[in-house]
């Protein structure tokens, strides 16, 4: 053998000044843009529209971080907007029609919530289901099923309107207007779920192997890794927060129609991907898509402060925003940086 | 040297002293070569031989580093990108080279259509595609799609697209391949056509028995070194497989420590059947190191998958430490303490696209959890274990795999793999692509895993590398095992002699019938 210096593997060297741009960006451009909107309209920062804003940010959020593992282990769900909208319809007929056997009160919510929940576990499972035993692109799949879902609760409402009956909305509004220490119930929740789903993602195996599966599905076979459980398993997950985020919307309006949670799923899928969690798979990052979740609906509100863009283009603005977003974590921005040594040989 | 210029000078393509190398490596070594018309000339060598490099210069899809092609006895710099086509020199690749869903007629015309005013000429091209197909006697529709056909139809359209494209020399890799013997037999009528018909052709292939029955003169490269060019008349299978290897083992192996007469067997394995496999038995004592050698495509990865359990079986028992096992996945066998390193390193090995930790411990991430939680200082703990055991080297731990060279890679698969703590180790391809020195070291660690008591498969194309590391041999050859050779019958010429059909187990009449 020829003698070597042993060199070994040295741990990554901590840089104190370079900032990380794929780990950092969303999280600054979140700040830049906070930044603007206080300069734009200093009632930006008032405690009432902050809250409001988190609040808003709730039902995209807690579906996105759902969106996150799905995306994460190389597939993607379409379905997400309609599954919400028939779970709300099917969670008001439900309740509704407990009414009549239990009378109104706390537990026919907790009923609607049960069948919110069931629902959403049962959908995610036959989306997972068929693109894994099924072997159908995850794409056809929930394409289909966002089609089935949309048209099940158009069924259900005969085209018109779902509405929640009153007494119960009384028992029902808390949990979205209330809230708990002086943070509002759906922030309550999404910051839940957020931390759930972080530890889930990072520190369980459950989350490695769905960057494995995403990276590259063969090495996990080969690594000993269940890819079709695990993946069907992330589905799973994400009809859970779909589940959730339904319960939250649902008092909000106290009605389910055609209409609600229409392009939900591009806006989660947009959130996970402002996020820096990577569209092909093999990387997700819960905190991005937390703070994507926020920068979307933020666009939206210093639109609504400001008349200098008409808020009709609100879906030009974010639309800018995912490109260039995207754009910078490709490390573009780091190729344009004059200030950026070059690398020596 | 006056000889090799009076050979070229009846050629129509020549090489004269051509070296190659990649990079700092040198593949190519001054070889001449020539191809006459009507002529079969038969490329052959081992792998690695530089036989391929040869036949993509030839081609232009290459440049030679030095040394001239003369075409007609002129020289001429070949165009690159297949370009060359148009000067009369097709290659048919290995893996064949059509868009699976158009026609054969689309197909054999692909690149240059027939057109008029911009509009294809349909019904002109179908008419000439069946004009082609049937000087070549073939029954092949010209409106079927390629997917639909077989493989030997596909290789028949490859053909009739180089007659189109008037080849005057086709260049054809491995052929035979991936065709079954009837095919084969197919294959050589339509190569005398050819031949009859002036096209000079040269063929690489493997199997010694059909160098002998088609060419006119066989070529041998080894090591990138032109050993000769002889009339195939002249020549037996023995002579060309002493020409082939007749290399000397250097010390790049470790000495072999010899498993205990009494040690016990670990693993046995009767009448394994699974697709691309038939009745493949062998056992496996405790501390041997077992090689098994063949050609590409004979089996051996095949046998090891339907073992751990990747590809399911049809027929045929495992038995690990004396108990029947049938694994359905890996997990069953890692759990069994059998773990298999595929060959495969960038496609089913390991993850590029992140760090060296987490492919380290991936196969094994239930030794690093606590309550359900993954412990990070454990798997730093690995993988500083796995470094200093393996050596492997990455400029830092924000590395990701993918940059890392062939040979830390494969250092950071068997640490992956030894995190299991397997008894079994069967290694597919254990040094494919890697340099010298890290061989070496890989040698030496499979030699101190056996000498531990672990029992390991050596699955490797290169037959030195079987040879220096094995006390014995399993030799398989289109889907059999043709013989398992020991001791002083461990040598390149009989492992060829088994390997390409010469010696050993006959094929059964029932794959005639079948």
């Amino acid at each position: 053998m020829t003698v070597q210096a042993h060199e070994g593997v040295k741990p990554a060297r901590k840089r104190l000044f370079a900032i990380d741009y794929h780990t950092m960006g969303p999280l600054l451009a979140l700040i830049a843009l906070c930044i603007l909107g206080f300069a734009l309209n200093s009632a930006f920062i008032s405690e009432g529209n902050i809250t409001n804003l988190l609040t808003r940010s709730a039902f995209i959020g807690i579906i996105a971080v759902g969106a996150t593992f799905v995306i994460t282990a190389g597939g993607i769900d379409l379905s997400v907007g309609s599954m919400a909208a028939v779970i709300s319809g099917v969670m008001i007929i439900v309740m509704n029609s407990a009414i009549g056997a239990m009378g109104v009160g706390v537990h026919i919510v907790l009923i609607g919530c049960v069948a919110s929940v069931l629902l959403g576990l049962a959908a995610g499972f036959l989306n997972g289901f068929m693109t894994t035993k099924g072997k159908i692109e995850a794409f056809i799949v929930t394409l289909g099923t966002m089609g089935i879902y949309r048209s099940l609760v158009t069924y259900f409402a005969d085209g018109g309107t779902l509405s929640l009956a009153f007494d119960v909305r009384d028992v029902y509004r808390p949990v979205y207007y209330g809230n708990i220490l002086g943070v509002p119930v759906p922030v309550l929740a999404f910051a839940i779920v957020a931390i759930l789903g972080w530890v889930l993602l990072n520190r369980t195996a459950f989350g490695r192997y769905c960057m494995a599966i995403g990276s590259n599905e063969t090495v996990a076979r080969y690594s000993a890794i269940k890819v079709d459980r695990v993946r069907t398993l992330t589905y799973v997950i994400q009809g859970f927060c779909v589940s959730i985020a339904t319960i939250i919307y649902v008092p909000r309006l106290g009605s389910a129609s055609s209409s609600t949670g229409v392009l939900w799923e591009l806006e989660a899928i947009a959130a996970v991907i402002i996020g820096g969690t990577m569209l092909k798979g093999g990387y997700g990052r819960i905190g991005g898509t937390v703070v994507g979740a926020i920068m979307l609906t933020t666009i939206g509100n210093i639109l609504n402060l400001t008349d200098i863009i008409s808020n009709y283009l609100n879906g030009a603005v974010q639309g800018v925003i995912i490109i260039a977003a995207v754009w910078l974590q490709r490390g573009n921005l780091a190729n344009l940086n004059p200030f950026r040594r070059k690398p020596t040989a | 040297m006056a000889e090799a210029v009076a050979q070229a000078e009846g050629a129509i393509l020549a090489a004269s002293r051509i070296s190659k190398s990649f990079g700092e490596v040198p593949v190519l070594f001054s070889v001449d070569f020539d191809i006459r018309a009507g002529e079969v000339h038969a490329l052959i060598g081992e792998n690695g031989a530089g036989k391929s490099t040869l036949i993509k210069i030839l081609s232009g899809l290459e440049p030679p580093t030095s040394g001239t092609i003369l075409l007609d006895g002129r020289p001429v710099r070949l165009p690159p990108n297949g370009e060359a086509e148009a000067l009369g020199i097709v290659v048919i690749h290995q893996e064949l080279n059509l868009a699976e869903h158009l026609t054969v007629a689309e197909s054999i015309f692909l690149g240059r259509e027939w057109t008029r005013w911009g509009f294809l000429r349909r019904a002109d091209m179908r008419a000439e595609a069946t004009r082609i197909l049937g000087s070549l006697h073939v029954a092949i529709d010209p409106d079927a799609r390629i997917n639909t056909l077989s493989v030997a139809d596909k290789q028949m359209v490859e053909i009739a697209k180089a007659i189109s494209r008037d080849a005057r020399v086709l260049i054809m890799d491995e052929p035979t391949a991936v065709l079954t013997p009837a095919e084969t037999e197919y294959f050589f009528e339509q190569v005398g056509r050819l031949k009859a018909k002036g096209v000079a052709i040269v063929f690489i292939s493997h199997k010694l028995d059909e160098v002998m029955t088609l060419s006119d003169r066989i070529t041998v490269l080894r090591d990138g070194q032109l050993i000769a060019t002889v009339e195939t008349g002249d020549l037996t299978p023995d002579s060309i497989a002493e020409m082939m290897v007749g290399r000397e083992l250097s010390n790049l192996y470790p000495p072999k420590h010899e498993p205990d007469v009494d040690a016990p067997l670990v693993l046995a394995v009767e009448g394994l059947t699974a697709d691309g496999i038939r009745n493949v038995s062998f056992s496996l004592r405790k501390g041997e190191i077992l090689g098994f050698a063949g050609l590409i495509g004979s089996g051996r990865t095949a046998v090891m998958e339907a073992i751990v359990g990747l590809e399911p079986r049809s027929a045929g028992t495992v038995t690990v430490n004396g108990k029947p096992v049938e694994f359905r996945s890996i997990g069953e066998a890692v759990r069994a303490g059998l773990v298999y390193m595929t060959k495969d390193r960038k496609g089913k090995g390991l993850l590029l696209n992140i760090g060296l930790q987490p492919n380290l411990t991936l196969l094994t991430l239930y030794r690093h959890m606590r309550g359900g939680f993954l412990v990070e200082s454990s798997e730093v703990e690995a993988m500083e274990r796995a470094t200093r055991r393996f050596d492997i080297r990455a400029r830092d731990a924000s590395v990701r795999v993918g940059q890392l060279s062939g040979g830390n890679q494969q250092k950071l698969m068997l640490g992956k793999a030894m995190e299991s703590d397997p008894e079994i180790i069967i290694i597919d391809e254990p040094t494919r692509g890697i340099d010298v020195g890290t061989k070496q070291q890989i040698y030496h660690i499979i030699a101190a895993l056996a000498k531990e008591g672990k029992s390991i498969i050596v699955v490797s194309s290169e037959m030195q590398e079987v040879i220096g590391l094995s006390h014995r041999v399993v030799v398989m050859r289109e889907g059999r095992k043709t013989g398992t050779l020991e001791g002083a019958e461990i040598t390149e010429g009989e492992i060829m002699r088994y390997a390409a059909g010469l010696k050993g187990e006959k094929e059964d009449d029932d794959r005639a019938s079948a």
